[in-house]
């Protein structure tokens, strides 16, 4: 079977007449060059641009990548030139490049887990999960304080979006129609765009125009959040029930169910295992924010459980301040925050996969 | 598949109504929560804005000597949207074409087998909380930055966005730039993609049997169609990068001046970052004040999004 020379892929066979006008795709000589050639050269220019880096004394992984590109591309293309003529040249350059653009997307996200695993681990210990931060000066103490103050923001954060949310989601999938649907479906795709210190304003405003100028509470936060997150619960939730197939309500409607326990019987538990998904995502979203805490909770070093009442800490508000103000021992301060920043993309990343195990695990029958 | 649903609610409601009036009453209540639900949402973005407006007025009606920094509410607050434009604008120009490649190498270049896992890894970073993005920022990005800051200014200063000095700490505009770009390119190649793989089998296909290489084929067929999801997706873009708060405000070193300057250690302030930095030391209208520029970035990312949304609901009906 012969090579397909572009890489056209998609199982089309390659036609190329002889003579075929503008369209004929041969070169000038050579013919096609094999399939291994774009390997060959960017691993060969890696290999020998890595010896030489590392002859020099000066290897860093970023440079290689960058030279690799700077100098496989051009030879690729001009190889591919002479042999194949310029279209296929043109069509590797551009099939190459976009195949770099994708590694530097990706780069940063190598490098910077990397870094927070690197520089996270060093305070990652037992104290601090169990300590806070109360009379810490230098070196020592800990973020229980603000772990605390993350759960029980996003959790009251929570406990307001889910019902509206849902119920928003059922509005717009079950019962929803004309103009109100509409405008729900504009207004929470525009909702999502909110800047999030935005969200944290309107929540410190609301509450300053009932409980007096420079309030400071935990619950504020939560309203903050729930702004951020109800958009993401609906969002997520109608998609879920849009797919609850409609001969499920029909057989129910059959049997003389009114409406509203078909809803709650029948399309929502079909639904729950999306439904659940949707939802800690949506934590998952949210519970890194800092700007928005940042003005409406306040900021303080020892532990409140209690949201209406006094200044709350969290997780990214403290990475924040440790590193804003980092007091006589910086270096200290700095190892906080970074180990708050890995305990966040933890519990993020630990969110994200239950979320997607639930969806695989008990989603199926609705696939 | 809508006109399906219609039928179905009538039924349903035909068959509820025809039954007791218990039934009745239960879906009352129910339908009438959803739609309070509804309601309750519309409410509360309306409540955004006006509360933001009620907490301005103040700022509005207060002497220049009142403000922050003794200026006029405007002459505080344009230089701040000065500093945001500038800083998400150069995030687009640095996203956009990297997120467009990326969505084309997952919709059309990687393969089939893979295409998902790569997908879920670009959306990773997505998933990444902003405080940490403005840590990498300032300490690995911004002091690797250093030596490419200083080449931009000793090699290219006749431009104005290179003038210099060269920070020596790297916290710049363009580094502040980059880590927005990071930050939104996920959600722009996640339009681009979604539309990019919908680009009809038989426009493909036409143009690869017509003799057209892999590169025309995108250029010819799936460019083209997925052009107003470009446009759409980086609108998107544009907007979460106006709104981004905590990686520019530790990356940059504000000092609230009017300057193209990329390089240098002195930036423009942009607004959530001037919000971020000042509002938990502030009291009295210097608050308003603050509250007062949130309201117009609540603005400039409102009507950004809306014409996002717009150009996606248009496309859709096509």
């Amino acid at each position: 079977m012969p090579q397909d020379p572009i890489g056209a892929g998609s199982g089309v066979p390659e036609v190329v007449p002889e003579g075929a006008g503008g369209l004929a795709v041969a070169g000038t000589g050579g013919g096609p060059l094999p399939e291994w050639t774009p390997y060959t050269v960017t691993g060969g220019a890696a290999a020998l641009i890595a010896l030489l880096l590392a002859a020099t004394g000066s290897f860093s992984i970023v440079l290689m990548f960058v030279l690799t590109v700077v100098i496989s591309l051009p030879v690729i293309y001009v190889w591919s030139r002479i042999a194949e003529g310029p279209r296929r040249a043109l069509d590797r350059l551009a099939t190459l490049s976009i195949v770099a653009a994708f590694g530097i997307a990706v780069a940063p996200l190598i490098s910077l887990l990397y870094e927070v695993i690197k520089r996270g681990t060093a305070r990652f210990d037992s104290a601090f999960f169990t300590e806070s931060a109360r009379g810490v000066v230098g070196a020592g103490g800990g973020a229980e304080h603000a772990i605390v103050g993350t759960l029980v923001i996003t959790g009251v954060a929570t406990l307001i979006s889910v019902p509206i949310g849902i119920m928003g989601a059922i509005y717009l999938n079950e019962y929803g129609t004309g103009r109100l649907r509409r405008a729900l479906t504009f207004f929470v795709d525009v909702m999502t765009g909110i800047p999030s210190i935005v969200a944290g304003l309107f929540a410190y405003a609301a509450f300053a125009v009932f409980l007096g100028p420079g309030i400071r509470l935990g619950i504020i936060g939560s309203v903050a959040l729930s702004v951020l997150m109800i958009p993401i619960v609906i969002r997520t939730s109608e998609e879920i029930l849009k797919i609850v197939p409609n001969h499920l309500r029909e057989a129910a409607y059959a049997l003389g169910t009114p409406k509203w326990k078909t809803v709650t019987r029948i399309v929502l538990p079909t639904a729950l295992a999306g439904l659940v998904t949707g939802v800690m995502l949506s934590i998952a979203r949210v519970i890194g924010e800092t700007a928005p805490l940042l003005v409406t909770t306040g900021v303080v070093d020892s532990l409140n459980t209690d949201p209406v009442s006094g200044r709350m800490q969290n997780l990214a508000v403290y990475a924040y301040t440790e590193y804003k103000n980092p007091g006589v021992m910086k270096q200290a301060a700095y190892d906080r925050a970074w180990a708050a920043a890995l305990t966040l993309i933890a519990i993020v990343m630990i969110l994200s996969l239950i979320a997607r195990f639930i969806y695989r695990r008990f989603g199926t029958e609705i696939r | 598949m809508e006109a399906h649903t219609d039928t179905t609610t009538q039924a349903g409601q035909i068959l509820a109504g025809a039954s007791g009036g218990s039934r009745r009453l239960g879906d009352r209540i129910f339908s009438n929560a959803a739609t309070i639900a509804a309601v309750t949402i519309l409410a509360l973005l309306a409540g955004v804005a006006i509360f933001l407006i009620v907490k301005s007025i103040p700022a509005v009606t207060a002497s220049a000597a009142d403000l922050p920094e003794g200026k006029t509410l405007v002459d505080y607050i344009a230089p701040l949207a000065f500093g945001t434009v500038l800083a998400a604008t150069l995030a687009t120009i640095v996203a956009v074409p990297l997120a467009v490649a990326v969505a084309l190498f997952i919709s059309h270049i990687a393969p089939r087998r893979i295409a998902l896992t790569l997908a879920y890894i670009v959306d990773l970073l997505a998933a990444i909380p902003s405080i940490v993005y403005g840590l990498w920022g300032i300490f690995v990005l911004g002091p690797a930055f250093v030596g490419v800051l200083n080449w931009l200014a000793d090699n290219l200063g006749f431009i104005p966005f290179f003038t210099g000095p060269a920070s020596v700490t790297g916290r710049t505009m363009l580094v502040a730039g980059l880590v927005l770009a990071v930050m939104i390119l996920p959600i722009v190649s996640a339009v681009a993609r979604e539309v990019f793989s919908q680009t009809p089998r038989r426009l493909e296909e036409g143009a690869l049997a017509l003799g057209a290489t892999r590169w025309e084929m995108i250029r010819m067929t799936v460019l083209p169609f997925g052009r107003s999801a470009m446009i759409s997706g980086t609108m998107l873009g544009l907007g979460r990068a106006l709104g981004e708060t905590m990686a520019v405000t530790i990356i940059l070193s504000v000092s609230g001046v009017v300057s193209f300057d990329l390089v240098s250690q002195s930036n423009p302030t942009p607004i959530a970052a001037n919000i971020a930095l000042n509002f938990p030391e502030s009291s009295g209208v210097a608050v308003n004040a603050l509250i007062a520029s949130g309201l117009v970035l609540f603005a400039i990312t409102l009507v950004v999004n809306m014409i996002a949304r717009v150009v996606i609901a248009r496309q859709n009906l096509q």
